[in-house]
């Protein structure tokens, strides 16, 4: 293969043109999703951390249950269980129904490991001190314990972030026209990889911004731990 | 004289652990009581049972006339009663020393922030940090740490205060600021209840020392009847160990 050839195969012009409004419309709906599954998986995680609160066993071991089960399964598989397998059970869901559910289990998971591991980074004394002065414990939680939580998790939480706006692309399998569906369209109609490089470069340039202050907060943290 | 503090046959369990075996302990209004003990002979647990961080598994508690085991009881409105200050501090290490003072002033008395503030400033003036209210808790030593945590407690104007070994976890030459602390604040006439093995604190400020061993009150009086003239074995061989460091 010459050197024209695989340049015409991956970095076409012409092609990148054609395929630009469908690639484009792909952009907009990863961006849509993203700002969807994120919240979503947010919010799942701040219900399981602060059930995770708890201490009755018997919300603790289903919690326990609930969170291995959807680390352990591949969010692919899960979301396909839930698109293909629901309407089994009488649940027709949508292409976007199926994500945010799945999303919602899928990532909620982790962020809830996340926060609860930033929870209890902070020390016992923190709340002992905040609820001897007649805090509550959810005023305990909200003023002393959160802000020092979410201090010590931020990298983590960010890292997450990063992985779930990549696993958006997982999206496509149930036919969600996001980025990557757009660009294996737009890759099979026109027969060359072009839509799909310009797609992986998308993904970077929407998600390098994000690496990069993450690298800095973890080199923060290093630097004060020292 | 009127007892603020009313503690009774107060019981406590660590799973199989006895750890508090029947204390009683009685606080009269302005009296400082001084808690002295071996290691685990539970001085922390009887002090964090008296605001109920640790819920006693019996015995009765009255402080300032409230039945602290009362489930109708408001443990909030009546912890505000009584202060607590903790060997490691335990300041908020994302708030300036002021915002540290003023939380509670905000969020448990609901003051507008510009009283709070007031009255917070007023209380680091009372340990001498009036300079340091800007600064965050990373920012300031281990001693200058502790009189803002004995602020923070203040602030709230208590009706008695808990000193868990308070300079314990000090390097020796930042105990005296603590202690010179503590002292305006018994002069001032607080009702104080403090956990320390300062015995030259105890024998100057002392009204009651009280001895504790394996959860029970071995021993009490006056300090120079406690440390003069120990009537139990167990007391003597305590204050010998003591007296050695
Ligand atoms: N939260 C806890 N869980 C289990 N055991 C505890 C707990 N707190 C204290 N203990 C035990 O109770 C005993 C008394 O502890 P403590 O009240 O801290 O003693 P002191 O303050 O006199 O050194 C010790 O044996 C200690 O290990
Ligand atoms: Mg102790």
């Amino acid at each position: 293969m010459s050197w024209d050839d695989f340049a015409l195969a991956f970095f076409s012009l012409d092609i990148l043109r054609q395929a630009c409004p469908i690639l484009l419309s792909g952009l907009v709906q990863t961006l849509l999703l993203s700002a969807m599954v994120v919240p979503l998986g947010l919010f799942g995680g701040v219900l399981l951390a602060l059930l995770a609160t708890v201490r009755s066993p018997f919300v603790r071991w289903p919690l326990m249950a609930w969170v291995d089960v959807f680390r352990s399964l591949p969010p692919l598989v899960l979301l396909i269980f839930v698109y293909a397998g629901l309407p089994f059970a009488g649940l027709e869901v949508s292409a976007w129904g199926a994500v945010a559910i799945g999303f919602f289990l899928n990532t909620g998971a982790y962020y809830g490991e996340i926060l609860r591991a930033g929870i209890e980074s902070v020390p016992a004394g923190q709340v002992e001190a905040a609820r001897s002065t007649g805090l509550s414990r959810g005023q305990a939680m909200a003023w002393v314990v959160l802000p020092q939580a979410v201090r010590n998790m931020l990298p983590d939480l960010i890292s997450n972030t990063l992985e779930v706006v990549k696993l958006t692309s997982i999206a496509s399998v149930v036919a969600l026209p996001e980025l990557l569906f757009q660009a294996r369209q737009a890759q099979s109609v026109t027969f060359n990889a072009t839509p799909i490089v310009a797609a992986a470069v998308a993904y970077f340039v929407l998600l390098w911004p994000v690496v990069r202050l993450l690298s800095r907060l973890e080199n923060r943290q290093l630097a004060g731990r020292r | 004289m009127a007892a603020i503090v009313r503690a009774h046959g107060i019981h406590k369990h660590f799973g199989a652990l006895h750890v508090l075996r029947g204390v009683d302990l009685e606080v009269a209004e302005r009296e400082l009581v001084f808690v002295i003990g071996p290691s685990g002979s539970g001085k922390s647990t009887l002090l964090r049972c008296l605001n109920r961080l640790e819920e006693p598994s019996g015995g009765r508690i009255e402080v300032d006339g409230i039945d602290m085991l009362d489930r109708r009881t408001d443990i909030n409105r009546a912890r505000q009663r009584i202060g607590m200050v903790f060997q490691s501090f335990n300041l908020y290490p994302h708030m300036t020393a002021l915002g540290n003072v003023a939380l509670a002033l905000r969020q448990v008395l609901k003051l507008p922030r510009g009283e709070a503030e007031g009255r917070a400033r007023a209380a680091l003036e009372r340990v001498g940090l009036a300079d340091r209210a800007g600064h965050y808790p990373g920012q300031l030593s281990g001693g200058q740490q502790q009189r803002v945590a004995i602020a923070r407690a203040v602030a709230l104007e208590p009706r008695v205060m808990l000193f868990d070994e308070p300079t314990s976890a000090l390097d020796p030459e930042l105990v005296g600021g603590v202690l010179q602390a503590m002292r305006e604040l018994r002069e001032s006439g607080m009702t104080m209840v403090v956990v320390s093995h300062e015995m030259g604190f105890a024998r100057a400020a002392a009204d009651r020392v009280v001895f504790m061993d394996h959860g029970l009150v071995v021993e009490q009086g006056a300090p120079e009847a406690v440390f003069g003239a120990p009537r139990e074995e167990r007391t003597r061989a305590f204050i010998r160990q003591i007296d050695r460091h």
